[in-house]
């Protein structure tokens, strides 16, 4: 089914996966530091997702996400200097510092937004993807949602409808264990989310998302299907939430046997060790983290740097 | 009132190619209403999408359907299931473009009657105006007439912003001459629907009506009432309002919904605000009582009608 990415493509998936973990690591130390107040939920572990992901789309295909969105933004092509300084709330960020970091946006990258209710993105997404139909441009949209949003109704009136119009909408589920602190075993009484796909008409597959290739392999081959005009796809992609729910959730709720087998699952480290059986130099990979973590010093310091919006502005924005 | 609405959104979208409608039953059956009459032969399935039932979902991808250029008309049949379709109105649409930074825009239209008096209950009898005059972001519109509920449809589509469009079933049969032509009436400016001196009834929607009743009773003795046609009660014209508290030194406001918290409470501040120093009486509420709407003949003890008004009228002169 997937022939396996090149060498070139996977280095390119590994730098970006540092720059996303070196994205939510400044965001977490931000928010630590006070530079920003709400909270933030970082998507640290789950990177593979977003990348392996993003990289099945052509530019002009579109993403939803939710409020664990920033790797799914950065994916989708958004700097993370605009990203940084929306999540400080300054004029400069993609939202112009009225979203924060649970309400990011690139209309011309086709990242749609991220949202704070959830699940409430799925029939957006869908309703874009409609949208696409309508217009013949064939467009393809992604929308990424947890474990716990496939329990909202919202998630299966969408399924229903979408296979009943082959909507071209890839739906990706990180199961990343967790609903806030409640286990997916506790929540959702059967093996594999992917299997909600048989009852409703749709291919539903399980992958291990902590493998980009993999999670490039599945989303491919379902945007191809989108693309086709044969409808909608659930792929349920595997992971491992290790950070806490959002910066300023309560609770433990691992041991540290458990919080070991987590780092285990930790995506980079392993697709470093395929990285360098497949050739790279250890110099590369170095030069890739560097890049990243560059890239991410550079636009937190960009985003201290900016201005707050202007208080006479907080009108701006209501109505068209 | 079913047909201007219907002419409304025809009109439209042969002028907009865009435009799509979203909803239970608007195919060939044409609307619970009947306010779909002819659409879906006319403009076929993919711009009249008649969906399963699932108004939250539907109300979504609305959204999703407006921030992608394509301006939506959703259906929900009865006011009373707008409360399924809140997260994707209240949560959704009435703040993307505001989070995003001006990055979107959500022309999406929420079409809904208000279904009363019929003895259908608690469930299918409700006013919910006031519930979306809460949430910054959207308008609401509640037409009076079948003239004005064209030419704001007109307006609201063109507009471009988030809207509950709320009509009413007692109003869908009442004819009146409509404007044939392109004949948009700006939102936020209300109708004097009667002129007179002595004081002000503003109501709206299924209130109007009763309201020129009690005023020709009224006048009969000599007490000439204004009555204000609100028309929209987001943007609310509240200018409008204290003009013509200005006037009269009078105002009772009118409406089928509950009181307590109802848009009643708003409009009477507007004028509080804006004209306190011109008020010779406490201002006079009519409203329906703060209970669940019952059903048979109970229903009766609990909405206002003609009389009320009057009464509050004497009440204000007094
Ligand atoms: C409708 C709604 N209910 C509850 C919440 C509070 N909440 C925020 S995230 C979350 C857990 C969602 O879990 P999951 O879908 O698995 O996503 P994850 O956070 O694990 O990425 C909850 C309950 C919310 N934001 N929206
Ligand atoms: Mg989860």
């Amino acid at each position: 089914m997937t022939t396996e990415p090149e060498l070139k493509t996977l280095l390119g998936w590994y730098g970006q996966m540092w720059t996303i973990r070196y994205f939510e690591d400044n965001a977490i130390a931000s928010f630590r530091q006070g530079l920003f107040t709400g909270s933030t939920h970082p998507c640290i572990g789950q990177e593979a997702i977003a990348v392996g992901a993003a990289a099945a789309l052509e530019p002009a295909d579109q993403v939803l996400a939710t409020y664990r969105g920033h790797g799914h933004a950065i994916a989708k092509g958004l700097e993370p200097r605009s990203l940084m300084a929306e999540l400080l709330c300054k004029e400069t960020g993609c939202c112009g510092g009225r979203g924060g970091s649970m309400h990011l946006c690139g209309v011309d990258k086709g990242f749609m937004g991220t949202n704070a209710i959830v699940a409430a993105h799925i029939p957006i997404a869908a309703g874009v993807a409609l949208a696409n139909q309508l217009k013949r441009n064939g467009r393809v949209v992604v929308v990424f949602f947890g474990d716990g949003a496939t329990c909202e109704g919202a998630f299966f009136e969408t399924l229903n409808m979408a296979v009943l119009w082959k909507i071209p909408l890839v739906l990706v589920c990180e199961n990343n264990g967790f609903a806030i602190s409640v286990p997916t075993r506790t929540a959702i009484p059967i093996e594999n989310i992917s299997q909600r796909a048989d009852g409703f008409g749709l291919p539903g597959v399980t992958v291990d998302g902590n493998d980009p290739a993999l999670v490039h392999g599945a989303v491919a081959e379902a945007v191809a299907r989108a693309r086709r005009g044969e409808g909608p796809t659930l792929i349920e992609c595997k992971t491992v939430r290790w950070e806490r729910h959002s910066a300023i959730s309560a609770g433990k709720y691992a041991n540290e046997e458990e919080a070991m087998k987590w780092k285990k699952a930790d995506p980079i480290p392993r697709l470093e060790k395929v990285l360098l059986a497949r050739g790279a130099t250890e110099a590369q990979l170095q030069a890739l983290r560097e890049k990243a973590k560059a890239v991410n010093d550079e636009a937190l310091a960009f985003a201290i740097a900016s201005e707050s919006p202007k208080p006479a502005t907080v009108g701006d924005f209501v109505y068209a | 009132m079913a047909e201007a609405i219907n002419e409304a959104i025809r009109h439209e979208m042969r002028r907009n190619k865009d435009i799509v409608l979203l909803g239970q039953d608007i195919g060939a059956y044409g609307g619970s209403f009947g306010v779909y009459k002819g659409l879906y032969d006319e403009f076929g399935p993919d711009r009249v999408r008649d969906g399963p039932l699932c108004e939250a979902s539907t109300a979504g991808w609305g959204v999703g359907l407006a921030i992608s250029g394509m301006p939506t008309i959703v259906e929900i049949e009865f006011l009373d299931f707008l409360t399924l379709a809140s997260d994707a109105i209240c949560n959704q649409a009435a703040k993307m473009r505001y989070f995003f930074g001006g990055q979107v825009s959500v022309p999406l239209i929420l079409r809904a009657p208000i279904v009363n008096r019929l003895g259908l209950g608690a469930q299918h009898s409700q006013s919910l105006e006031a519930w979306m005059m809460h949430t910054p972001g959207l308008h609401v519109i509640v037409p009076s007439n079948a003239a004005d509920a064209k030419g704001l449809l007109i307006a609201a589509i063109r507009d471009g912003n988030p809207t509950v469009f709320i009509e009413h079933v007692r109003l869908y049969a009442a004819k009146m001459p409509v404007e044939e032509e392109d004949h948009p009436i700006p939102l936020g400016k209300l109708r004097v629907a009667r002129e007179g001196t002595d004081a002000t009834i503003a109501t709206y929607s299924g209130m109007v009506k009763p309201s020129l009743e009690a005023a020709a009773k009224l006048a009969a003795e000599g007490i000439e009432c204004e009555v204000l046609d609100l028309r929209t009660l987001a943007p609310l014209d509240r200018e409008g309002i204290c003009a013509s508290v200005r006037k009269t030194g009078r105002l009772i406001v009118a409406h089928e919904a509950v009181k307590t918290a109802g848009a009643g409470a708003e409009i009477a501040q507007s004028a509080m605000e804006g004209a306190f120093d011109y008020l010779q009486a406490p201002i006079q509420r009519v409203a329906a009582r703060d209970l669940p709407i019952p059903t048979g003949k109970l229903q009766d003890s609990v909405f206002p009608g003609a009389a009320d008004v009057e009464a509050a009228v004497r009440t204000a002169m007094a």
